[in-house]
């Protein structure tokens, strides 16, 4: 019962009964990463040439001026100040928290799409052989698409889409845009998980003469979680990279995308101001992944019982 | 037992994060519509749709100015204006039918139009190009001449062709230079990366003012720079145009009327900047341009003077600009030896006949069209363009 057939091992696990003093040494570690990441850029940018390093015309090195990489500080204060001089102008952080919001809830609803296709496409390749062979290359062959090429594509088609009282937004192109890349993890690792328990747990239900629903339900989904956390974790990362490309791409309102270029445009006049939108886009990743792990530790007996099985 | 209640926590848990999603997502997808909300106006309106070629800022004031104004009302239109980001193509959207007009660049939908594109230019917004290449003022290039054997930036994505058409206009070599594709921002040339960089007058061009010299800690002054402007190098072409299905406009009467009306809507936003260059900028502000206040003033006050004054009437295409361009277009070639067109666009690629009917009925209704007086402001550019 300890070693799986075919399938391979599954992905070990870490007993998460830490101790308090663990879990604040884990933040603390966090928080060290950061101030030795914040201490490398300062003393790169103190000791580095000031024109940087050119290696047979590549750029090896970048330059050290405060138009290329602006002081730790003036970033963060730059955050604290108003986006523009106008009245009435929210501070950037805030200006950035709402934009990385907004596009939050886009990768939100790509992710839960994309969660929904993945799964209902690898229960299908689960349950007929025929449809592996037949889905399998086309999913893999989908990611090959750039998403330059496909981002006009989708919100052209979306354009026309109009049902009854249903009339297709923007933001839906960008979440459509998203889940494109979030179920494509999600099928794959669903599927493999699908297909993990061992052979002997199979033919044990078979001589129960249980049912395909009910083995998938008792046996194959519990089996299947172990593989599908790692899978719905790097589905919302891609989400939120879909999100924001996605945004830039269609020129959508709103998000961190938008604010991305548009600051992006004024870094000659105002190089920390297009800072703002980059730590956001970074926040935006990791609270997509961290609520991933929130997902996990309700999970986490199913995570368990794959363990101790 | 447990298994039982643990799988219901497990299913509520799931249930819980869908619906915080979908609730993250139903309170973006109020925001695009307060955009497009403008009273009611009686009867009912003939839904429009603009898509533009880059986002909302002042070189879109005329439009915004027009929406937020209710022209476009009093025409009995309700305009959607779609801003585009970095991959839709404004003539390609237009061809495809997803929009019922479109600002683009002439050069860029000539190329569209040889490869198939049925649309029609109904109005020449801006007069003259709106392009400059700027060097240091110590670095010797003065003209295009002296573009030999250094490195010229540009954006790319047809941008470059005003470039070649100069070079060729004044017999430079171009296979002596180097064409460095530029970001949106003017760091690359101020970093040396660049000997002379692309720049909007409206746009980059400002941004270089709103930039401490790190020497001085003062702001740039145009004495810093030499600056080339392309109407002055044989090589300029004719820049943001409205562009129009050709085949609707050639036989669908409804459209043939929604385009007039929407003309003079259009003129009308403008003529409202020309003359309120500052309320026009807060316009375009409030439609999410994301420029600082004295950036989006000099941009709407730098694209009224690529408007203003229009001797024969905002929009008209002048013949001989029009053949110009044409023939820049068909003699360029850029450095991967590519060409924009082959050969002589189709007759249907232009027409003056609607904004004709637009600017001779706003001319009754007393709108000075032509903007003879035109004066510009004076903008003072703070740093960053705050």
């Amino acid at each position: 019962m300890t070693t799986t057939a075919g399938a391979g091992p599954p992905p070990s696990l870490r007993s998460r009964r830490g101790a308090p003093r663990r879990e604040l040494a884990r933040w603390g570690l966090g928080v060290l990463g950061i101030i030795v990441l914040a201490s490398l850029w300062e003393l790169y940018k103190l000791l580095g040439p000031s024109d940087g390093l050119v290696l047979a015309d590549a750029r090896v090195l970048p330059r050290t001026s405060d138009l290329a990489m602006p002081h730790i500080w003036d970033m963060l204060a730059r955050l604290s100040e108003p986006v523009t001089r106008a009245d009435g102008s929210r501070p950037l952080w805030l200006e950035v928290a709402i934009a990385a919001t907004a596009t939050l809830g886009i990768a939100a609803a790509g992710w839960v799409v994309g969660l929904v296709v993945g799964v209902g496409l690898a229960l299908v390749m689960q349950r007929w052989r025929l449809a592996e062979w037949g889905l399998l290359p086309w999913i893999v062959l989908s990611q090959t698409i750039p998403l330059i090429a496909f981002a006009p594509v989708v919100r052209s088609w979306g354009a026309r889409v109009e049902i009854g009282s249903f009339e297709w937004q923007d933001w839906m192109s960008v979440a459509l845009i998203a889940s494109y890349l979030a179920f494509f993890p999600v099928a794959v690792g669903t599927l493999k998980g699908l297909q993990s328990p061992d052979v002997i747990h199979v033919e044990l239900m078979r001589t129960y003469a249980v049912g395909w629903w009910k083995t998938l339900l008792r046996l194959r989904l519990p089996a299947a979680v172990p593989y599908l956390l790692p899978a719905l974790r790097l589905a919302a990362a891609n989400a939120v990279i879909g999100a924001i490309v996605a945004e830039v791409s269609t020129g959508l309102q709103g998000g961190i995308g938008r604010i991305l270029i548009q600051y992006a445009g004024q870094a000659s006049g105002d190089p920390s101001k297009a800072w703002g939108p980059i730590f956001g886009a970074i926040v935006l990743g990791l609270a997509a992944a961290g609520s991933i792990a929130v997902l996990g530790s309700v999970l986490r007996n199913y995570r368990r019982v794959e363990v101790d099985a | 037992m447990t298994h039982s209640t643990r799988r219901r926590a497990t299913i509520s848990a799931i249930g819980i994060t869908a619906a915080l999603a979908l609730s993250a997502c139903s309170s973006t997808s109020e925001e695009p519509t307060d955009s497009g909300d403008g009273g009611d106006g009686g009867g009912a309106l003939t839904p429009v749709s603009l898509q533009l070629q880059w986002l909302p800022q002042g070189q879109f004031a005329g439009y915004f100015a027009a929406q937020e104004q209710g022209f476009f009302e009093e025409e009995g239109l309700e305009v959607e204006i779609i801003p585009s980001g970095g991959d839709i193509v404004p003539q390609d959207a237009l061809a495809n039918g997803d929009v019922d007009y479109a600002i683009a660049w002439v050069p860029k939908v000539l190329g569209s139009i040889e490869a198939g594109a049925d649309i029609t230019n109904i109005a020449q917004i801006f007069q003259r190009s709106g392009t400059l290449q700027v060097a240091w003022a110590d670095s010797g290039i003065e003209s295009i001449k002296d573009f030999e054997g250094k490195t010229i930036g540009s954006w790319g994505f047809g941008n470059e062709w005003e470039i070649f058409a100069a070079m060729a206009e004044n017999g430079v070599d171009a296979s002596t230079v180097e064409i460095i594709t530029q970001d949106f921002n003017m760091n690359a040339f101020l970093s040396g990366d660049i000997d002379a960089a692309q720049a909007m007058t409206y746009n980059e061009y400002a941004q270089l003012f709103e930039t401490p010299n790190p020497e001085t800690g003062e702001l740039y002054t145009p004495d810093d720079f030499n600056v080339i402007d392309y109407n002055e190098t044989g090589g300029s072409m004719l820049q943001d145009a409205i562009w129009a299905d050709a085949e609707r406009i050639a036989d669908d009467e409804e459209y043939q009327q929604t385009t007039v009306a929407f003309l003079k809507a259009v003129i009308k936003g403008w003529v409202y900047a020309r003359d309120n260059p500052e309320e026009a900028s807060e316009i375009t502000l409030n439609a999410g341009s994301g420029w600082g206040p004295s950036h989006e003033l000099w941009m709407v006050n730098e694209t009224n003077k690529l408007i203003w004054p229009s001797p024969n009437g905002i929009g008209i295409i002048d013949e001989e600009e029009w053949n110009s361009t044409v023939a820049l277009s068909l003699a360029t070639v850029n450095e991967t030896g590519a060409q924009i067109i082959t050969e002589e666009p189709p007759a249907t690629a232009w027409s003056n006949e609607w904004i004709q009917q637009a600017l001779d009925q706003l001319t009754e209704e007393g709108v000075d069209v032509t903007g003879e007086g035109f004066e510009p402001i004076e903008v003072e550019l703070n740093e960053g363009g705050n």
